[in-house]
C-alpha cells in the first residue's frame, strides 16, 4: 500500500455481504491520521459493520483494508491482538462487562494487559472516569447505569489504554444535552491532546460533524461523498443534500423496497399478501 | 417430493456443519485452558457458580433417591428374605447409574443453562465482541475457566449425590424399616468395588461433565444474539445435554459393567 502516513486506515475496493444480501460493493475510504473523521449514511448501510472489519472481527470477503500499514486480513491472532491494543471501540451498547463494577470495566484492560501497581491503576481509572464525570459512579454495577452513562464509562474505558485511534459507535445516542455538550468537547479534545485518530458512526450529524474534519457518506455498499462538512454542505449532490438536511423526499429511499403499495393492500383482501404472491 | 428432499438434505447440511462448528470451537477451547494457570481465581468463581450453586438441589435429589430407592429394594426383597441386601442395591445404583445420570441432568437443567443464557446474553449485549476489540480472548477469559469448572464440578457433584443418597436409603432402610445397620454397612462395602464401581462411576461423571459443559457454552457462543435466539439456545442445552447423558451413559455402562 501507499502509505505517506497520512492515512491511518486505508480501505480499498471492499466487498462483503450477509447471507445473500450484500453490503459493500466495492469500498474506497481512506481514514486520514490524526483526525476526527465521521461515517454517515442511511440505516442499514453496514456502517458497524465496517468498524468491525477495521478492528477484524469480520472478514472481508474481496478488498484490503490496512490500518497502520497492517493488512487486517492477513494478521494472525496474535499480530490482531497487538494491534487492538492500539484500538479503542465505543460499542453502541457500551459492552461493559456486567459482572464488573464501572471501576473493574474501566480497570479492566490494564489488568488484562498490564503488570501495573494498585495504586497506578487506581490513578489512571479516577482520570478517565473523571473526563466522563463518572468518578462519583465507580463501584456501581453497569445495570445501575442509564444507557447514556454506560457509553460514557465505556468511553473511559476504550481511552484507559492510550490507543493510537478510537471507534465510536453511536456515541450520542441517548444522551441528555449537557452530556451531549460534553461528550462533543471530550471526544475533540481528547483527539488533539492524545494525538488520537478517531473515526465515528453516527446518525446525529449536526452535532458529529461540528466536530469532525472529514465525513464519509456511505450509501448501499459504496461511498457517495467524501470530504469536509463544508465540502458536503455545498455538495451539488441531490442524495448528500437530502441526506444532510433530512428531507423526506429525494433520491434516498425511506421505504425498505416492497412490492407496489396498492397491490399490497388489495392483494391482502384476497387473503394473500403481495409478498407472498410474488413469490 | 423433490422439495422435501432439498429441506431435508438442507437440513442435514446444516446439523453436520454445526457439528463441525463445535468440534473446532472445543478444540479452541481446549487450546486456551493452559491459560488457566496463571489466573486461577477465573476457575475457583466458575466452580463456585456451576458447582456450590448447584449443590443444594443435588444433595436434596440425592437425598429422596436414596429413601425411595431403599424403599423400593425394601419392598421387594423382603418377599425373598434378603432385606439385609438393601444396602447393596442402593449403593450399587447410586455410585453405578443415578449419581452421575440424576446428577448430570440436573447439571444441565441447572448450571448448564445458566452458562447458555450468561453467555448468549454476553454476546447479545456484545460484551464478547468488546473484549475481543480490548484485546482479551474470550477463549481464555470466558470459555476456557467455565468448561473446566463444569467438566470438574460434575464428578463431584455425583459423588455427593451417591453419598447423601446412601445417607438417605440408611435413614429409610435402618431406621424407619429396621434393617440391620450393620448388615446394611456391610453388605454393601462387601458388594462395591473401588476401582470398577466408584472409580467407573467417577468417569461417567467426568465424562458428562465434559459433554455438558461443551454443549452449554458451544450453544451460548454460537446463539442467535437476539432474546429469542438465547432461549431457544438455552432449551437446545437441556435438550441435547440429556440426550447426550442419557445415551452416552447406555454406552459406558455397556463397556464398564
Amino acid at each position: 500500500m501507499s502509505d505517506d502516513g497520512a492515512t491511518l486506515v486505508q480501505i480499498r475496493d471492499l466487498h462483503f455481504s450477509r447471507g445473500s444480501k450484500p453490503i459493500f460493493r466495492g469500498l474506497n475510504i481512506d481514514i486520514p491520521r490524526g483526525k476526527v473523521t465521521t461515517i454517515i449514511g442511511p440505516s442499514g448501510t453496514g456502517k458497524t459493520t465496517l468498524l468491525k472489519m477495521i478492528g477484524g472481527q469480520l472478514k472481508a470477503s474481496q478488498g484490503t483494508i490496512h490500518v497502520d500499514g497492517q493488512h487486517v486480513g492477513k494478521l494472525r491472532r496474535a499480530e490482531l491482538y497487538e494491534l487492538r491494543k492500539r484500538m479503542g471501540m465505543l460499542f453502541q451498547s457500551g459492552a461493559l462487562l456486567t459482572d464488573l463494577s464501572v471501576f473493574e470495566n474501566v480497570a479492566y484492560p490494564l489488568r488484562e494487559h498490564t503488570d501495573l501497581p494498585e495504586s497506578l491503576i487506581s490513578h489512571l481509572v479516577l482520570m478517565r472516569l473523571h473526563a466522563v464525570g463518572l468518578r462519583g459512579a465507580r463501584d456501581l454495577s453497569p445495570s445501575e447505569l442509564s444507557g447514556g452513562m454506560a457509553r460514557r464509562a465505556a468511553l473511559a474505558r476504550a481511552l484507559v489504554f492510550d490507543p493510537m485511534m478510537i471507534m465510536y459507535d453511536e456515541p450520542f445516542t441517548g444522551q441528555d444535552p449537557i452530556s451531549m455538550g460534553v461528550l462533543l468537547e471530550l471526544i475533540k479534545t481528547v483527539n488533539e491532546a492524545l494525538g488520537l485518530t478517531s473515526l465515528m458512526v453516527s446518525h446525529d450529524l449536526k452535532e458529529a460533524l461540528s466536530i469532525s474534519d472529514y465525513a464519509v457518506i456511505i450509501s448501499e455498499g459504496v461511498v457517495v461523498e467524501a470530504g469536509s462538512p463544508e465540502q458536503l454542505e455545498s455538495s451539488e449532490s441531490a442524495w448528500v443534500q437530502q441526506f444532510l438536511h433530512g428531507q423526506p423526499d429525494g433520491p434516498v429511499p425511506f421505504q425498505v423496497s416492497a412490492p407496489d403499495y396498492e397491490v399490497d393492500l388489495m392483494g391482502q383482501e384476497n387473503g394473500k399478501s403481495a409478498v407472498e404472491a410474488a413469490r | 417430493m423433490i422439495g422435501f428432499l432439498q429441506r431435508f438434505g438442507r437440513s442435514w447440511i446444516e446439523k453436520v456443519e454445526r457439528l463441525g462448528r463445535a468440534t473446532l470451537f472445543l478444540l479452541h477451547m481446549l487450546g486456551a485452558l493452559g491459560s488457566l494457570v496463571s489466573r486461577p481465581s477465573l476457575l475457583v468463581k466458575q466452580l463456585y457458580a456451576s458447582g456450590v450453586m448447584t449443590l443444594s438441589i443435588v444433595l436434596v435429589s440425592g437425598l429422596f433417591v436414596g429413601m425411595v430407592l431403599a424403599l423400593q429394594a425394601y419392598n421387594t426383597l423382603i418377599d425373598f428374605g434378603q432385606e439385609n441386601r438393601v444396602g447393596t442395591l442402593v449403593a450399587l445404583t447410586l455410585v453405578r447409574e443415578l449419581g452421575p445420570v440424576v446428577t448430570g441432568l440436573l447439571f444441565a437443567g441447572r448450571a448448564g443453562s445458566a452458562m447458555t443464557a450468561e453467555i448468549g446474553l454476553m454476546k447479545a449485549t456484545e460484551q464478547l465482541s468488546g473484549l475481543e476489540m480490548m484485546a482479551v480472548d474470550p477463549y481464555k477469559r470466558v470459555f476456557a475457566p467455565r468448561f473446566l469448572a463444569g467438566f470438574l464440578a460434575l464428578p463431584m457433584l455425583a459423588a455427593m449425590f451417591s453419598a447423601i443418597g446412601v445417607i438417605g436409603g440408611h435413614l429409610i432402610g435402618v431406621d424407619v424399616l429396621g434393617v440391620d445397620a450393620s448388615a446394611y454397612w456391610s453388605q454393601m462395602q462387601n458388594a462395591t468395588s473401588f476401582y470398577s464401581d466408584v472409580g467407573n462411576g467417577l468417569i461417567k461423571g467426568l465424562v458428562f461433565g465434559f459433554v455438558v459443559s461443551w454443549i452449554a457454552i458451544f450453544e451460548g457462543a454460537d446463539c442467535i444474539p437476539t432474546s429469542e435466539g438465547v432461549s431457544s439456545a438455552t432449551t437446545r442445552t437441556v435438550v441435547y445435554s440429556s440426550l447426550a447423558i442419557l445415551g452416552l451413559d447406555f454406552l459406558l455402562t455397556a463397556v464398564m459393567f
